[in-house]
């Protein structure tokens, strides 16, 4: 057992745990968290994408360790005081999901991406969204979205 | 312990009672749909349940226009056994027609009563009475009351009798039109808890199985799989071993003990395996020589003798995996007498059948709740799972347990789709049309689904030391579909037509349920065949097909996708191809045609794809096109990347490295071009268009290669192969 302190969504956690624990596994136990889900566990399709320091890391094969002292954002820490970020509206908006299982992780990555490069092209968030796989086929409504959401966002 | 009837594949309404709208015909009174009893809220009950596809949003559509209510004043209830409709499965994409239907004519004998209720009161003619947010008005615009007010009092509990005919498309407001806000997924945007996975109960347990490496696999030490050095310790860490025959699970207050356990075991059991499955390099060939029996599907005119054949040809699919991004997942409680089950499984009422039959338990004993999991495209590993947990709690009376499932085991242990061969015949008389066709095919079953059968379907039963084998899967009769027969039998109107199909009666590898059944491979095989037949005869395949076709739908779908394509008519580029495809559903349900461009580079890229459906009344608009647009994006996956991988004694396709399907940087620019029929009945959307895309993709990369590729998946390497083989 090893004491973790980091901060999630703008909170300090701290948190005695093995070292080896998958953040994921932390999130959605300890912390009780639904927006991460667990796909894989081997950090290959994306479901639990999170931001680690602003950027997008698989949290099912991260460990506890390499999160020390770090800042993590989960789907949860994405909107504020309750409202939702511009993704999530443009989200909800477009009706871009169909089981919504991959959403959280490629919100993530969107999120990220938007930060970087505020008006993306189409080929720009694809492959943005390249780790991540969708099953449903929901692909071109989630671009869509994406592509709503950047323009909502330069507009405000 | 309760006998339970196998169930069947449609609703029996040959049973003597009168014909009812939809399933209303097994589910015969109003208060089994609609409950008013909430002021401003119609609580709306189905049986069908939500798998991605959107269905709770489409049948609130279907009950705020019948009654007009608003939208926020429907709330959808899904299924459970303590109340609503028993609908059986949600498949087969016919909800919007069987559970719709249902809803629609009981909003409409509802909004009857309420009306005439209101006319009494207030003294005034039925027929001057205006509702609107389920607010009812009179003819000078005077306010009446609401639903809950008129219906106050008034016995729901009653049998529909068929009072009122449901409005007509003209009075309908939302059907067909823009965009209606999903139900279910701003909570999953939003990262709210309302996925199965997400459902945590209090004092609940981890459940794991450890599952066999191969379908064949034994204990190698049946006496004590899991040696006393491994049990001994887990006793004080209060982790728990299940062991009954090959099942083998555990549970642990929490998951990660749960997991360290599994994988304990996984290094401490000792299997012995056989070399059960098919070579699979040669599937082709175990599929035409395994023992089947044998169905045909239609039997129209001459048989096409040997000697008059133009052109035969073979066309293979291999076996696919469900691969939802979701894991398996379930939880049981048990409490001594009663079991409570919470499911993302397709058929609530099949799986409890199911269960009743492996536990031993009576229907009363088991209480069953649908909760969502990740998409579910057919018979994957969810009511598996659920016997897990429900196995697992039994073990441990009181405390709740969740079992989730592995990657690996949702690749490997859940039913696939059945590899399939179709071979296809045909004879062109000398003015270049089809005079005979012979199509012949081989297949598992497409359907192992719990409740159909006297044994239970379920993976952990059948591993019990009591347990039987799984049955072999089966095939709808055609009057529900089909199974590997579904569209076998062609849309075009050839004289002489015959269609063969072969069930296998070996299983070595599991099949089931697969969106679109036997249709994806047989319309896969139809097209390719008839653009080779165009090809041969030296005839464009747009005006091939049509001279072979008659029906009005079919030739305005194919029709719609050609005409509104804004890249089909212009000049090839170098490289370029262009195929297309269509079908109808099972002959009997929603109609689709696909236009394909590809570039053949190095890789095949997919550059667009333009679908035009007619799925009859269009209820949700978005959602139809959703449907469509998922349906194809998947299509074209299976296409083009898709097959799972074994040797002789395992599937050795484990993770998704083994198993790649569709990124987001391989999406093609896509056109849905959906044709409203206000008039005509609503079918389903979720199934017609897999088959149309492999077809239309086949067919374009011959365009652009000028070869023939006869192997799914369209892959690299079977477009070498193809390239390097005479053709």
């Amino acid at each position: 057992m090893q004491a973790f302190m980091f901060t999630l969504n703008s909170k300090p956690i701290a948190m005695d745990l093995p070292e080896k624990t998958a953040l994921l596994s932390m999130l959605r136990n300890e912390l009780g968290l639904s927006g991460p889900k667990l796909g894989c566990g081997e950090g290959e399709c994306g479901a639990c994408m999170v931001l680690v320091n602003g950027k997008p890391q698989t949290s099912c094969n991260l460990p506890l360790w390499a999160v020390q002292g770090q800042e993590v954002t989960t789907l949860e820490g994405l909107g504020q005081d309750g409202r939702p970020h511009a993704l999530q509206q443009a989200f909800i908006d477009e009706n871009a999901g169909q089981c919504g299982y991959c959403l959280s992780g490629i919100l993530i990555s969107a999120s990220a991406l938007l930060r970087q490069n505020p008006l993306p092209t189409r080929a720009q968030i694809c492959q943005a969204l390249d780790t991540h796989l969708c099953r449903c086929g929901a692909h071109e409504r989630i671009i869509r979205a994406v592509q709503r959401a950047a323009k909502t966002e330069g507009l405000s | 312990m309760s006998t339970v009837v196998p169930r069947g594949f449609t609703v029996d309404r040959d049973d003597g009672r009168a014909v009812l709208p939809g399933n209303l015909h097994t589910n015969r009174k109003i208060s089994q749909w609609l409950d008013f009893s909430q002021p401003g809220l119609v609580h709306v009950f189905t049986g069908k349940v939500e798998l991605g596809q959107g269905i709770l949003t489409a049948l609130s559509i279907v009950a705020a226009d019948e009654l007009d209510v608003g939208l926020h004043q429907v709330h959808m209830v899904s299924a459970s056994t303590l109340e609503g409709p028993d609908e059986g499965m949600t498949s087969s994409s016919i909800s919007v027609q069987d559970s719709g239907s249902a809803i629609r004519h009981a909003c409409a004998e509802v909004r009857f009563f309420a009306i005439q209720r209101a006319a009494e009161m207030h003294g005034i003619s039925v027929d001057g009475v205006r509702i609107a947010e389920g607010r009812f008005s009179g003819p000078t615009g005077l306010v009446l009351g609401d639903y809950w007010h008129f219906l106050k009092g008034f016995n729901l509990h009653r049998e529909y009798e068929g009072l009122s005919s449901p409005k007509p498309a003209s009075q309908l407001k939302l059907h067909g039109r823009g965009k209606v806000r999903r139900i279910d997924l701003p909570e999953k945007i939003m990262g709210q808890a309302r996925f199965i996975h997400d459902l945590r109960l209090p004092g609940m347990r981890h459940g794991r199985v450890l599952r066999t490496p191969s379908v064949s696999a034994q204990l190698t030490d049946a006496q004590q799989p899991v040696p006393a050095s491994v049990l001994e310790p887990w006793s004080k860490l209060s982790v728990q071993c299940v062991v009954d025959g090959r099942f083998i699970g555990i549970t642990a207050a929490t998951e990660r003990d749960a997991e360290a356990a599994l994988a304990l075991l996984g290094q401490q059991v000792r299997w012995t395996e056989t070399t059960s499955l098919p070579d699979i390099h040669g599937l082709a060939d175990f599929l035409r020589n395994a023992p089947h029996d044998t169905n045909f599907p239609i039997q129209k005119g001459e048989a096409l003798a040997a000697e008059g054949v133009s052109l035969a040809r073979d066309y293979l699919k291999p076996y696919i995996a469900h691969a939802s991004i979701g894991l398996c997942c379930a939880l049981a409680q048990w409490d001594g007498q009663c079991l409570q089950v919470w499911t993302h499984s397709q058929g609530i009422q099949n799986l409890r059948d199911d269960l009743t039959k492996a536990l031993g338990l009576t229907k009363e004993a088991i209480v069953m709740r649908h909760v969502e999991g990740a998409g579910c495209y057919g018979h994957n590993g969810a009511d598996d799972v659920a016997f897990d947990a429900a196995l697992l709690a039994m073990a441990q009376p009181g405390e709740p347990v969740r079992v989730v499932w592995s990657r690996a085991d949702e690749l490997s242990q859940a039913p696939l789709g059945s590899a399939h061969l179709v071979s296809l015949r045909a004879r062109l008389t000398d003015d270049g049309r089809i005079s005979h066709w012979h199509h012949e095919l081989w297949a598992n079953g497409y359907s192992s689904r719990p409740g159909r059968s006297v044994v239970p379907t379920l993976l952990g039963a059948s591993q019990r030391a009591l347990g039987q084998p799984i049955p072999l899967a089966i095939n709808p009769p055609l009057a529900a579909g089909g199974g590997s027969d579904r569209n076998a039998v062609p849309g075009y109107s050839f004289e002489n037509t015959h269609a063969v199909n072969h069930r296998l009666t070996v299983m070595p590898i599991r099949t089931s349920a697969m969106r679109a059944l036997g249709a994806f491979a047989n319309v896969f095989a139809i097209e390719s065949f008839m653009d080779e037949l165009a090809h041969l005869s030296g005839q464009d395949p747009l005006q091939f097909r049509q001279l072979h076709m008659t029906d009005p739908r079919s030739l305005a779908v194919l029709d719609a996708v050609v005409n509104r394509s804004t890249w089909w008519h212009q000049q090839r580029e170098e490289g370029v191809g262009h195929g297309l495809a269509w079908a109808r559903y099972k002959n009997t349900s929603a109609w689709c045609a696909v236009l394909a461009r590809v570039q053949a580079g190095e890789t095949l890229r997919v550059l667009n794809l333009d679908v035009a459906v007619d799925v009859g009344r269009v209820v949700d608009l978005d959602g139809v096109i959703n449907q469509t647009e998922g349906g194809a994006l998947q299509g074209m996956s299976w296409t083009l990347k898709e097959a799972v991988q074994f040797d002789r004694t395992r599937i050795t396709t484990q993770s998704w490295a083994d198993y790649p399907i569709l990124r987001f940087s391989e999406v093609p620019q896509l056109s849905i071009h959906v044709l409203d029929q206000p008039d005509q009945p609503s079918m389903g959307a979720g199934e017609s268009v897999q088959g149309p895309v492999a077809g239309a993709l086949g067919n374009a990369l011959f365009n652009a290669l000028g070869v023939r590729v006869r192997q799914l998946p369209l892959s690299q390497d079977h477009i070498l192969q193809a390239l390097n083989e005479p053709t």
